[in-house]
């Protein structure tokens, strides 16, 4: 066998994840992430009124960071994302935890070298991509501006 | 010849494993001198407690034979194999860091036995280990971290293990031969799939040892490999038949006889400390009851690093093999 006749052998021996299951469960439980999003948003809307839906929102996101955040320091997130995947870690629970559980992970090597330089190991990229994305789809949307 | 034979017939004298909490659940459980549930081993840190298994395995092997080695020969995983030299430092005796990846066990016995095969040390000590969690950190992603693990993945053992040598004609188990892996790539990348990467390099080896010394599997009684997992295993079966030899049902994967289908472990157990735990235990065992005659040990080890597989390099991979046999033992003034 060559590399190329080995590695087309490898693709067929090795198995693949089960999409429908895994579909599946991502569904049920990033829905089920999103629903509590929803109801701890009209609960905050009953409890203060005086608030206007921007700063409902952000009360939502700070809550369900907090409770991601929570829920890693006591082991569990973790178990909900091997059960659910994609379904925990594309809602901002899942950053919440990426960023925990990497300040968790590295706070043995102190709070600056160890936590403080490591949190955004994972959560990195994705703020870099997402902050240079909204520059890009901003400079695009300042051009069209000046035609229309 | 790439093959060495061991003409002054080094003997294993004493083994000695530690193993972890989910690893003593395994089918092995019972087969461990030594289990710590406690996955920081009542350290601070988890590299902590790698150590502490190192020397609960080195200094198990020595108290159990009661004798002081000339030398310890031992690595781990860890970048610059410091769970083998801090635990050393506690230990005090005269130590060579050995680095095989995964086929350090392997390695550290074929080079231990050498020494004292040539007459230049009278016994050493030959140990392997790692753990679950200080793999995933080194490697992967952290514990709390909420990612699925593919289905090609292995899950790194938590334990270690020591093997004693020397020339004491007490033993009936004797180290006879040997074959030093040469370092073999098959572009694989994939670092979920080190079953894959590992094979061809198993494969070399085993060809190039059967060749050597003139037999075929089924002249062993049992085959083991260190932790090619399931599609590892199946890989190495259809690259050994290539080569004109077929592997039976004398043939077992340490890294899957060390944990049940029922423990998540995909494609089984991995790790240095997955072929250490079960040699220096399970395999020990049945080598000094008589019931394998002789076995060829064989672990392997995937030489990447975190920063080569982030550059895209491919994986190359090394396989170490050791044959041990039982021979009764000749006490003195009837051997004629």
């Amino acid at each position: 066998m060559n590399k190329q006749e080995y590695a087309e052998y490898i693709k067929k021996i090795t198995p693949k994840s089960k999409m429908w299951g895994s579909l599946a469960r991502a569904f049920l439980v990033g829905g089920l992430i999103c629903l509590l999003g929803e109801g701890i948003g009209a609960l905050y809307k009953m409890w203060l009124p005086q608030y206007d839906q921007t700063q409902i929102g952000s009360l939502v996101s700070c809550t369900l960071i907090f409770l991601a955040a929570f829920l890693t320091g006591i082991g569990v997130y973790d178990k909900i994302g091997y059960f659910a995947g994609g379904g925990s870690i594309v809602p901002i629970t899942g950053f919440s935890n990426s960023i925990t559980s990497a300040a968790m992970e590295y706070r043995k090597e102190g709070i600056i070298f160890g936590t403080c330089a490591n949190m955004f190991k994972i959560a990195g990229p994705v703020i870099v991509v997402g902050v240079a994305v909204a520059m890009l789809c901003g400079l695009g949307y300042f051009i069209v501006g000046l035609f229309l | 010849m790439s093959t060495i034979v061991f003409k002054n017939k080094p003997r294993v004298v004493g083994w000695y494993s530690v193993a972890g909490k989910k690893e003593s659940e395994g089918p092995l459980g019972n087969t461990f001198s030594r289990v710590v549930k406690d996955e920081y081993y009542g350290e601070k840190t988890h590299e902590a407690a790698e150590r502490k298994l190192f020397v609960t395995a080195i200094q198990g092997v020595i108290r159990d034979a009661s004798v002081t080695p000339d030398a310890v020969f031992a690595g781990d995983l860890l970048n610059q194999i410091v769970s083998a030299s801090f635990a050393m430092r506690d230990i005090g005796l005269p130590y060579v860091g050995i680095y095989g990846a995964c086929s350090t066990m392997a390695l550290s016995l074929i080079v231990a036995a050498s020494y004292v095969d040539a007459g230049l040390l009278k016994t050493t000590v030959a140990a392997a280990g790692s753990h679950f969690a200080t793999a995933e950190r080194q490697y992967r992603t952290p514990l709390e971290f909420g990612n699925q693990r593919p289905p090609s993945a292995q899950w790194t053992v938590t334990g270690a293990g020591a093997t004693m040598l020397t020339h004491n004609q007490t033993s009936p188990i004797v180290v006879t031969s040997a074959t030093i892996g040469r370092v073999i790539d098959y572009g694989i990348k994939d670092v979920n799939n080190m079953g894959a990467a590992m094979a061809p390099a198993a494969a070399d080896t085993l060809a190039r040892h059967f060749k050597n010394t003139k037999t075929k599997p089924s002249d062993y009684d049992a085959i083991f490999t260190g932790d090619l997992g399931r599609i590892g295993e199946e890989a190495l079966r259809d690259l050994l038949k290539d080569e004109g030899y077929t592997l039976g049902d004398n043939y077992y994967d340490c890294g899957k006889l060390v944990y049940s289908g029922k423990q998540k472990v995909d494609m089984g157990g991995s790790g240095c400390g997955c072929s250490a735990i079960t040699l220096n235990g399970f395999i020990f065992s049945k080598l000094q009851t008589g019931e394998y005659k002789r076995v060829l040990f064989m672990a392997t080890g995937a030489l990447l690093s975190p920063t080569t597989s982030y550059q895209g390099e491919t994986i190359p991979s090394v396989a170490n093999a050791v044959v041990f046999e039982h021979q009764t033992i000749k006490t003195e003034g009837t051997t004629k």
